[in-house]
């Protein structure tokens, strides 16, 4: 049954990878550079959640669940202005400038917010317990322990699945972001406002991003302002995995990502090599599939 | 041209010598900063080959650094029990060019795999490697695991740093701006276009990571026996975008330009400690600044027009 734990443990895991990734991969399908930003924004999303806790303790009783999940919306909502504000400062200035130069300045924009959080005036670079928000359970399924927490994850990152394919697909908006991924002039000659749909890439990307901060610092032993680096950079190597600028794909590579570390994991021997681990999985599926599981290869044309 | 160059390789030793000679009456502190200083231009230098003139856009210099300087690190650890120390300086230079070529080594590994891909794509798979170096030595109780090497002899002295960086700007300025060196910036141009001459991407691809690996791996000897203590949690992530920001503030594929801000970047923190809690802020907002404003690099105007990239 030890690997039914290990399944549950991973699918956790991968769900929390898979809403990181879903943000690489929608910026990237619009504005074709990898948002290194991203993972403080996660980061800036459980902080959200760390300082609204208390004051939603005032409202509703402790540890209940619609006071969680408030604060988990309202930590989205916060996030989402901070990416669009990120993308409004320093990326829209650029934006018809080589990848080369928007990949360094999201590189600078990371660095700015981690050290700038470090700063003991802002958060401090101490770790702080994260409060909690619900409370936690756990099931026996005929020998395999369950926590309620390993349940609620994959839940949680169904449900946003769902929500995020249908504005994707059904809405108006959705259909403009496909188009505006698809190619930047012919979505403007067709009345689609480029900045606008830009932006809400951003502000969507980002609510998922604090929605994953918030579940993985339930479960991480407390937040820093360098949390987000870790799970950041296993999500972008999801992105890339599944096909950099593909939802499914980036979906498909976070759980797969997931699972595969926890069960390296497990693994005596290997477990010494965690890190390593997604980098490798990450080389070796590009060795054989350079453009991802579901990108598209495609030739240059002269 | 080239003997314009050799007239510079051999002055540059001649002034590293003469100033390492007079070297105990300095500051230990300054002295430690200039050390530092000729181990960033190596390492910016050999970046430039592989980001700036051959335009594959690497993330994963410091793995490479890492590799020599272990390497070499372990080298002199083993032997400095056995032989005398009058054969201090000839083990040294084993050392580094045990580091050297075994981190050129790990060059060619990272550079065979990564043809097919471009961009962002290799950007991310030289990242993953340079994390999956560190993570090797984190974990290898030959190298001391998490704790490193300690106890490293102090064999690095201005001269050995000076000259050798002069060594690197000189091998890789010469080999850019050879017949065969012009296949480099071509691949950076336009590969298809490179090929259609009958140069092969991939050739140039890989000589490129190769011989920057190899200088890398020269300069983690060097700050291997400069700092006398290595730990795998130097050479991560950080450590490779410094090196990055210097080709970028510097100038893509012009190595006077990237040589002044490897300089400027390294003297910089330094200058900057009385604002300790602020430092590393202004650092990222210099970045987020430049490219907004000087893409090109800070250090890149007509005058130097004469570098490849024109």
């Amino acid at each position: 049954m030890d690997w039914l734990q290990q399944l549950i443990n991973g699918l956790a895991l991968g769900s929390i990878y898979a809403l990181i990734a879903l943000g690489y991969t929608m910026v990237y399908g619009v504005l074709r550079f990898i948002n290194f930003a991203h993972s403080d924004v996660l980061m800036l999303g459980a902080f959200a959640a760390f300082f609204l806790a208390p004051g939603m303790e005032k409202l509703f009783p402790a540890q209940s669940y619609l006071g969680a999940f408030l604060v988990l919306v309202l930590a989205a909502a916060i996030c989402a202005a901070i990416g669009m504000l990120i993308e409004l400062l320093a990326y829209r200035p650029l934006r018809n400038r080589p990848k080369l130069t928007v990949l360094i300045t999201a590189i600078g924009v990371s660095l700015f917010i981690e050290f700038t959080c470090q700063h003991k005036a802002v958060f401090g670079a101490a770790t702080r317990p994260f409060p909690k928000l619900i409370p936690e359970r756990s099931f026996n399924f005929g020998g395999v322990i369950v926590g309620s927490h390993d349940l609620l994850v994959p839940a949680v990152t169904a449900v946003l699945l769902a929500v995020l394919w249908f504005i994707v697909q059904r809405t108006k908006t959705g259909t403009a972001m496909r188009a505006v991924s698809f190619n930047h002039q012919a979505a403007a000659l067709m009345g689609v406002n480029i900045n606008r749909i830009i932006s809400f890439t951003f502000g969507l990307g980002s609510a998922l991003a604090a929605v994953a901060g918030v579940l993985y610092a339930m479960k991480a032993p407390g937040i820093e302002p360098l949390m987000g680096i870790q799970p950041g950079l296993r999500a972008f190597i999801a992105a890339v995995i599944g096909g950099i600028g593909n939802l499914p794909g980036a979906a498909l590579g976070g759980l797969l990502l997931g699972l595969l570390e926890t069960f390296a994991g497990g693994i005596p021997g290997l477990s010494n090599y965690r890190d390593g681990i997604a980098f490798a999985i990450l080389i070796l599926i590009l060795l054989f599939r350079p453009a991802g599981l579901l990108g598209k290869a495609q030739a240059e044309k002269v | 041209m080239h003997w314009g160059a050799k007239r510079w390789l051999l002055a540059s030793v001649a002034v590293a010598f003469a100033v390492s000679y007079f070297s105990e009456h300095f500051n230990r502190y300054y002295l430690g900063i200039a050390v530092d200083v000729g181990i960033s231009v190596i390492l910016a230098v050999s970046l430039n080959l592989i980001n700036g003139y051959t335009g594959q856009f690497s993330l994963g210099h410091a793995g490479f650094m890492a590799v020599g300087g272990f390497t070499a690190a372990k080298v002199t650890l083993e032997l400095s029990k056995t032989l005398p120390p009058a054969a201090a300086p000839a083990l040294f230079v084993v050392a580094m060019l045990v580091g050297g070529l075994v981190a050129a080594l790990a060059g060619l590994a990272v550079g065979l795999p990564s043809l097919r891909l471009r961009g962002d794509y290799l950007a991310i798979v030289t990242l993953g490697f340079g994390e999956i170096i560190r993570v090797v030595f984190q974990t290898s109780e030959t190298f001391g695991a998490a704790t490193g090497l300690t106890g490293i002899p102090k064999f690095t002295t201005l001269f050995w740093a000076w000259s050798v960086a002069a060594l690197a700007v000189y091998v890789v300025a010469s080999l850019v701006n050879s017949t065969y060196g012009r296949g480099f910036i071509c691949v950076h141009d336009d590969e298809v276009a490179a090929s259609a001459m009958g140069i092969s991407p991939t050739r140039y691809k890989v000589t490129a990571f190769v011989a920057g690996a190899f200088f890398a791996g020269i300069a983690g000897a060097l700050y291997a026996h400069h700092k006398q203590v290595l730990k795998p949690d130097g050479f991560d992530f950080m450590k490779s975008i410094d090196i990055v920001v210097m080709v970028i503030l510097g100038g893509m594929g012009r190595t006077a330009g990237v040589i002044a801000a490897a300089v400027l970047l390294t003297i910089l923190p330094e200058a900057l400690r009385g604002f300790a809690d602020y430092r590393m802020i202004i650092y990222a907002l210099l970045i987020i600044g430049l490219m907004m404003a000087r893409p090109q690099g800070l250090f890149t105007w007509p005058l130097w027009g004469k570098s490849a990239r024109e």
